[in-house]
């Protein structure tokens, strides 16, 4: 017996019951992958085949098959490093921050949003990685382990290191929480399996649930820990971008080294998180028919986020632009008016285009609530936002202080495959996740088909 | 009775069953005995042979290749390893020549160095000079003596058909073609050459010609010599087209002398103002106060002019011609009321315009002060008339033999297509060259000289000046001294060249004493002085007649002007196979591995040159085959002339340089008797072809950013009582009106230098900007060549460049004219290296602590801890870090352009001292560590202090014009601290990293940011009116 609250939208629509949950959901993992399934799959593949390929180059080679040079030392791969991560953010904000506001909104959309910052982390960290001219002592020289150097130890200076810590302990602590939230969502396709006679599944979701037996006390644990971990999260949410954005504000480069990057650094991940969880959820409703969980009003909300980081973003942009004349620093003032009209002024109108001009497209209520639009505009959001990382990286370094060094980046095939390869790594995952895995966290949602959903 | 139903039993098989024996005796056995335990072989055996057999294969297939290291069984003498050797020694390379010191290690040179001891290069070194130990093991060296056919000969056999040929030519003329050469001893040997075989006749020809100066002087004063020029004596200087620090004569010379006048300060208030007329900037435009665009056409009327103006305040006759130009009149009036430290060179090889130039210095009274005829030159001694007879009778078919010694004329001659053509006409062609080459192609037979390094020799550069050469390594390859061929084929007996010189130096220059003592000092030394008289001369020449011949042979008319000229970088192409040279950015161009057109701004409008992109043009003179070159656009030149950098074009040097360029010496003409080195009425079309062109730096401006630029002009300097004119000052929060240099903010308080705190000083007013230190830096430090390509990738790995910029005419506010450099540009250059800054922005973000501060304040780089982030280099705020994009040595992709790190015969010249970096590190200036370490260890096993002066940068050793000061700035007696007046900012801490320099031309690049470098520059004093 559903009941409908008269002021709010409903979160679930169609009339759904608890059994049609697990229905609707489950089906998914239990039924025969669809051939649209294995074309994506195979898709993905393909970009990760290119991707290794481009990768095994680098590391036979060197990085100078990437377009870096002596005045550039970064661009491409940081670019997408701190795009992958900004993405990220989104699937904390949702699980963590949302659930501290109990904006139930959230709930039909964390598991996919939860996967994709996993996902989008792990794409991330391959970028400090494979960017390393030596990787194979990059792995255990950056961190601080016990060593027979003797008093040799990292340089906990260095914001490269904070990086470390700040990365390891955001995907850890996102792994962990997504992981919890799949247990009892497990434990439900194990059963189904059981009826369904499928021992194999049975097993196999069995040992992915832990045993999960569904106790009251289980339930209460389940639930202690995932106010935990979202207290834990929360916090990284902020942490994470604002160390990653030291790795620049901390330096000494003209357009770098700016005391606004921690914040604003924040709301472009969460500006950019929020766009790609769109384009992601827009087309896996479509694709596994989940509109019922799926709202346009969920979609809707997240337009909303839209705009307002976007706009946060915006008066950032601005910001830096006034500071940068107003300090009377020459290099500072050279270094945005460079952004403005040098070289890479289409970059950056293509980011201020995107960024700033095109969210503010959603105040119109027809445009926030069409899924054409919010398509097309979350994706372009996404390449503003790239943008904005490489406008950053590559202007600031490519006139900075000493002209003679001055001079341009050209990107080879080969910095386009490895950002490839990431696309390869994320929709790989991000397929094999939508296809094992529920994509809607069905135990949550249960909890809100009787008070906020669609009558039938 | 149901238990028994349950208890099935199965049996293996019958013979279970049966019980049979044979069964039972094997039944404990896990398996059968099948027929491999009759070969006996166990299945274990079969795993241990597998495994073995996986492993032998897998060893075998990762085998690494022998290297054969040979011990020293029996120790040479003197070679201790580890312990540099030095020998002095002279370099020469046609007429071009430098006294050296070079140091070697294990047996081999790895280094070159100037010999301070002569008084003629008094320690400088050039780039060829410093760039030429790597020519020693060249790969295109020539390994064996080769006759017909380019067959492997032996010695004996080699001399035996050469014998035969020579005396078969009977009394057919044979001629001994060669650069100048400037050997007494060589010349004793073609002597007795001469006398053996009489119808000889050597000839001399120079890539640069000096005929027409011989030819004025000759007339001028009754010799046909080259004075010795001194520019520091000279308060005035005016330059009519002669590169003089870079290509002109003896730039070694020139450029101490030079530098020695350009000096100012508090200490000495006065410099000399430098004049130059020019189509093509020069280096020594580039230095100059007063720079004035003309065309090659006009050099001669522009000293016409001059001769006339000062002749009017001498009273002298004028004569006709001569044509105005700005700056001209003001050189004039310098010029008068310096007379007799006055100076007027001009690059032209015209016997006329020469003469111009004799009288005006005549005028001067510049005879006996700033040139000094009574010290005649040898560098240049070549005869235009008679070479290019040379090539007509080979052509007749008048020669019969002819014998190369060690040049190129084919390749570096103007007649060298039409000689080549000739020279099946010849019956014995022999050239005596060390490697490859276009001439020596063409020989029936090659007798390979040693490198300059391998062999005895001696110069007589100047008069009554020698200089020995004396070999620093045992010949690599089976080749022999030429002389010593010289004297086999004139069927001397006596012939070790080493006893030859030895002799003639006893027989010429021993006085008294132990013969050997002297001549060990002479060894030692490698320099022998004999005082010359002074005598003066009085000028006989016909100005008025030159005055017409100049005005009737240079016209000008429709059309381009070309003009070639050697670069600071190749320059005659004789070491063009020398990736060190090649990869060494060309001073004023910037441009690596090209060969370009330099044209005048106005001249490609069609050409955005933005990022060296550039397009090909033809250019094409009357009679001669056109040439296709990339324009290289130039601000500063003459609009309507086309400059082309000899060298280039090569076909028979070696990998390294075979390919590049155009050969542009067939563009040199031939004007009034001597070879002219520009040529007018040409024309210039698009060949509608695009091409990148390599180059180190791509913006040209530095932007009005005086905190990295300081200059000046004398009167200014004067102005302000010779006080600091520009000190950045920071606001701070305290007191906005306020305001403090930014030396006096520091968010740390900094270490304290209890020891050494090594510091560097880098005159922008001497540094002429040429690329020695450069050449010098890359050697002594193993620093790869990475090649055109990388280059074009801005991947230089250079630790040291000299940045070069123009200035521009837009208003300081003005940031997008300021990137166009104006159309006459006045130029400084900046060497730029690691500024080992005490606050390093490096060292704070490396996460693994791979470059860090030493208690010296060195910053160091740790090459085994990086691990290649690049996020030092990015933080870097001078652009100085390198990173190892690819892996540089052992790899074929960079054998070409590498040889030093990646064939076995380069990698000799590789100093032990210093790390072969490896792939994915970052490296940049050491401030040459090594032997900041070797000098305080040598310090120490004499348990005394490390004086000032023991430890030189490699740098500062190569560098001519004494620009570079290295030093302990903590040691308040060093050059160094004397030069720049360091104080401690703070008494109670007199070796904190805060040192005040008290010297009001010193200044730290970049100084607001806050990096505390260790590097001061001393600004840039231009002697201008205003």
């Amino acid at each position: 017996m559903a009941v409908t609250s008269v002021i709010r939208e409903p979160l679930v629509t169609g009339g759904k019951t608890i059994k049609d949950v697990s229905h609707d959901i489950s089906r998914q993992v239990e039924g025969k992958p669809t051939k649209l399934w294995w074309m994506a799959m195979a898709i993905s593949l393909a970009l990760l085949g290119l991707g290794a390929y481009a990768c095994a180059m680098l590391l036979w080679h060197g990085i100078g098959v990437w377009g870096l040079n002596k005045t550039v030392g970064w661009a491409w791969d940081i670019t997408n490093f701190v795009w992958w991560v900004g993405i990220g953010h989104a699937g904390t904000l949702i699980s963590a921050i949302l659930l501290l506001f109990r904006q139930r909104w959230r709930m039909s959309i964390n598991r996919a949003a939860e996967a994709m910052t996993i996902f989008a982390v792990i794409c991330a960290a391959s970028f400090p990685g494979f960017h390393m001219g030596r990787l194979w002592l990059g792995f255990y020289w950056a961190l601080p382990l016990p060593n027979t150097f003797g008093s040799l130890w990292v340089n906990f200076n260095s914001p490269l290191l904070w990086d470390v810590f700040a990365i390891s302990t955001y995907f850890t602590v996102s792994l962990v929480f997504w992981y919890m939230g799949l247990i009892p969502d497990f434990a439900v396709i194990r059963d189904r399996a059981v009826v369904q006679g499928n021992k194999i599944r049975a097993n196999v979701y069995n040992a992915l649930s832990f045993g999960w037996q569904g106790g009251a006390k289980t339930w209460m644990r389940y639930e202690s820990v995932a106010l935990i971990l979202a207290g834990l999260s929360t916090p990284l949410v902020l942490s994470v971008h604002t160390i990653v954005s030291m790795d620049f504000a901390t330096s000494v480069i003209p357009g770098w080294h700016t005391t606004i990057f921690p914040p604003y650094f924040v709301a472009g991940a969460i500006f950019s998180g929020f766009a790609m969880v769109l384009t992601l959820l827009i087309v896996t409703r479509k694709v596994f028919k989940l509109e019922d969980y799926i709202t346009i009003y969920h979609i809707e909300l997240m337009n909303i986020v839209i705009i307002i980081t976007g706009s946060i973003v915006g008066i950032a942009y601005i910001t830096e632009l006034f500071i940068s004349w107003y300090s009377r620093v020459p290099y500072e003032g050279y270094a945005f008016y460079n952004r403005v009209v040098g070289p890479y002024a289409w970059a950056y109108w293509a980011m201020m285009t995107c960024n700033v001009i095109s969210p503010q497209l959603f105040w119109i209520k027809k445009i926030r609530t069409s899924i054409v639009a919010t398509f097309v505009l979350s994706i372009i959001v996404n390449i503003g936002m790239w943008f904005e990382r490489f406008v950053i990286i590559v202007t600031s370094l490519h006139r900075d202080y000493i002209p003679s060094s001055w001079t341009m980046f050209y990107p080879t095939w080969y910095d386009v495959g490895q950002y490839v390869f990431t696309f390869g790594i994320f929709f790989t995952a991000f397929f094999l996740f939508a296809k094992f895995f529920p994509v809607i966290n069905m135990a949550e949602v249960k909890s809100i088909i009787k008070s906020t959903s669609e009558k039938k | 009775m149901e238990k028994e139903s349950t208890k099935k039993i199965y049996w293996k098989g019958m013979e279970q069953l049966t019980n049979d024996a044979e069964f039972v005796k094997h039944a404990h056995q896990e398996f059968a005995p099948g027929p491999e335990e009759d070969l006996g072989h166990s299945r274990r055996d079969f795993l241990k042979m597998m495994g073995f057999g996986v492993a032998a294969v897998s060893l075998a297939a990762c085998e690494a290749p022998i290297r054969k290291a040979i011990p020293y069984i029996n120790k040479p003498e003197d070679t201790d390893p580890s312990i540099a050797n030095y020998y002095a020694s002279t370099y020469t390379n046609g007429g071009d020549y430098c006294s050296i010191v070079v140091k070697t290690r294990e047996g081999r040179p790895i280094k070159i160095e100037g010999n301070s001891l002569s008084s003629v290069t008094k320690g400088g070194t050039s780039a060829q000079v410093e760039a030429s130990v790597l020519s020693l093991y060249d790969n295109a060296r020539l390994r064996f003596p080769r006759v017909a056919d380019n067959k492997k000969a032996s010695w004996e056999e080699l001399d035996k058909a050469v014998i035969e040929k020579l005396t078969a030519v009977g009394g057919g003329k044979i001629v001994i073609v060669s650069n100048t050469i400037i050997s007494p001893s060589t010349k004793a040997v073609i002597e007795k050459f001469k006398s053996k075989y009489p119808s000889t006749q050597h000839i001399q020809y120079d890539q640069s010609s000096f005929y027409g100066m011989l030819k004025a002087n000759e007339e001028s004063f009754g010799t046909a010599m080259i004075p010795s020029y001194d520019f520091s004596k000279a308060k005035v200087i005016v330059s009519v087209a002669a590169d003089f620090l870079s290509s002109w004569l003896a730039p070694i010379e020139f450029t101490k002398q030079y530098a020695q006048t350009r000096e100012v300060g508090e200490d000495k208030k006065e410099m000399s103002r430098h004049y130059q007329f020019e189509a093509g900037m020069s280096l020594a435009g580039a230095n100059a106060d007063y720079r004035t665009q003309i065309k090659p056409s006009e050099e001669g009327a522009v000293l016409v002019q001059l001769y006339n103006l000062l002749a009017a305040k001498a009273g002298r006759a004028s004569v006709s011609g001569g044509v105005d130009k700005p700056n001209l009149a003001k050189a004039a009036e310098d010029l008068w009321k310096s007379r007799g430290n006055a100076l007027v060179v001009a690059g032209s090889n015209d016997k006329s315009v020469q003469v111009v130039v004799n009288a005006i210095n005549d005028i001067l009274g510049s005879y006996g002060s700033t040139i000094l005829p009574h010290l005649p030159v040898n560098y240049r001694q070549g005869d235009d008339q008679a070479m290019a007879n040379f090539v007509k009778e080979v052509n007749a078919g008048s020669v019969s033999g002819v014998i190369f010694y060690n040049c190129n004329p084919v390749y570096d001659h103007p007649m060298g297509a039409e000689l080549a053509a000739g020279l099946g006409k010849v019956q014995v062609k022999i050239a005596t060259t060390y490697k490859e080459d276009e001439t020596a192609s063409l020989a029936d037979f090659i007798a390979p000289d040693h490198h300059y390094l391998e062999a005895w020799n001696d110069a007589e550069p100047k008069k009554n000046h020698y200089s020995v050469a004396q070999p620093a390594i045992t010949p690599i390859f089976k080749s022999r001294a030429a002389q010593e061929s010289f004297l086999i084929w004139a069927g001397e007996t006596n012939v070790d060249y080493f006893e030859i010189v030895k002799n003639n130096w006893k027989t010429w220059f021993y006085k008294s004493g132990n013969f050997q003592t002297w001549w060990d000092t002479c060894l030692y030394n490698g320099v022998l002085e004999l005082p010359v008289e002074a005598t003066s001369v009085s000028f006989a020449g016909d100005v008025s007649a030159a005055a017409s011949a100049i005005a009737s042979n240079y016209k000008g008319g429709s059309g381009f002007e070309v003009f070639v000229f050697e670069n600071g970088t190749v320059g005659n192409g004789s070491q063009a196979n020398n990736p060190l040279l090649q990869e060494l950015p060309d001073p004023i161009t910037k441009a690596v591995w090209e060969h370009y057109v330099t044209v005048a701004p106005a001249d490609s409008k069609g050409i955005n040159f933005k990022e060296a992109k550039t397009e090909y043009y033809t250019i094409s003179i009357n009679g001669k085959e056109p040439v296709k070159l990339p324009v290289l656009v130039q601000p500063g030149q003459t609009p309507g002339t086309l400059g082309i950098p000899l060298g280039y074009g090569r076909t028979k040097a070696g990998k390294v340089a075979d390919g590049i360029g155009k050969n542009v010496y067939p563009l040199i003409g031939m004007v009034n008797g001597s070879l002219s080195y520009s040529v007018a009425g040409a024309t210039f079309e698009a060949a509608g072809e695009r091409y990148q062109i390599a180059t180190t730096q791509t913006h040209q401006t530095y932007m009005a950013r005086q905190t990295v630029v300081q200059e000046t002009t004398l009167s200014n300097f004067e102005r302000v009582d010779w006080k600091k004119e520009f000190q950045p000052k920071i606001a701070t929060w305290k007191d906005p009106n306020h305001k403090v240099a930014p030396e006096e903010l520091s968010l740390w308080k900094g270490h304290d230098y209890n020891n050494h705190h090594w510091g560097m000083a880098i005159d922008l007013n001497t540094c002429i900007g040429c690329g020695a230190c450069v050449v010098a830096c890359n050697v002594e430090n193993n620093v790869s060549m990475v090649g055109r390509e990388e280059v074009i990738n801005r991947r230089e790995m250079h630790w040291l460049r000299i940045d070069r910029y123009y200035s521009s005419d837009a208003a300081v506010h003005d940031v997008r004219g300021l990137e166009e450099a104006a159309e006459n540009p006045e130029v400084v250059f900046q060497p730029m290296l690691c500024q080992h800054c005490n606050n390093a922005p490096c060292e704070t973000v490396c996460p693994v602590a791979a470059t860090t501060h030493s208690t010296e304040g060195l910053n160091q780089m740790t090459y085994n801890r990086c691990i290649g982030t690049r996020y030092c280099a990015n933080n870097c705020p001078y652009k100085v870090r390198r990173f190892n994009w690819f892996k540089y040595h052992d790899n074929r992709q960079f054998e070409k352009v590498n040889p030093a790190m990646n064939t076995d015969l380069g990698k000799m010249v590789l100093n032990p001292d210093v790390t072969v970096r490896s792939r994915g590190v970052m490296e940049k200036c050491s401030f040459c560590v090594q032997r900041i370490q070797n000098g305080k260890l040598q310090a120490k096993k004499e348990r005394r202090p490390l004086k000032d002066g023991e430890v030189i940068t490699a740098c500062q050793a190569s560098c001519s014009t004494g620009a570079i000061v290295f030093g302990d700035v903590n040691d308040p007696e060093s050059r160094i601290s004397k030069l720049l007046k360091i104080a401690p900012r703070n008494p109670e801490r007199p070796n904190g990293i805060d040192k005040l320099a008290g010297n009001p031309r010193a200044y730290q690049v970049l100084e607001e940011v806050g990096v505390k470098p260790n590097i001061w520059y001393l600004t840039k004093v231009r002697n201008k009116d205003a």
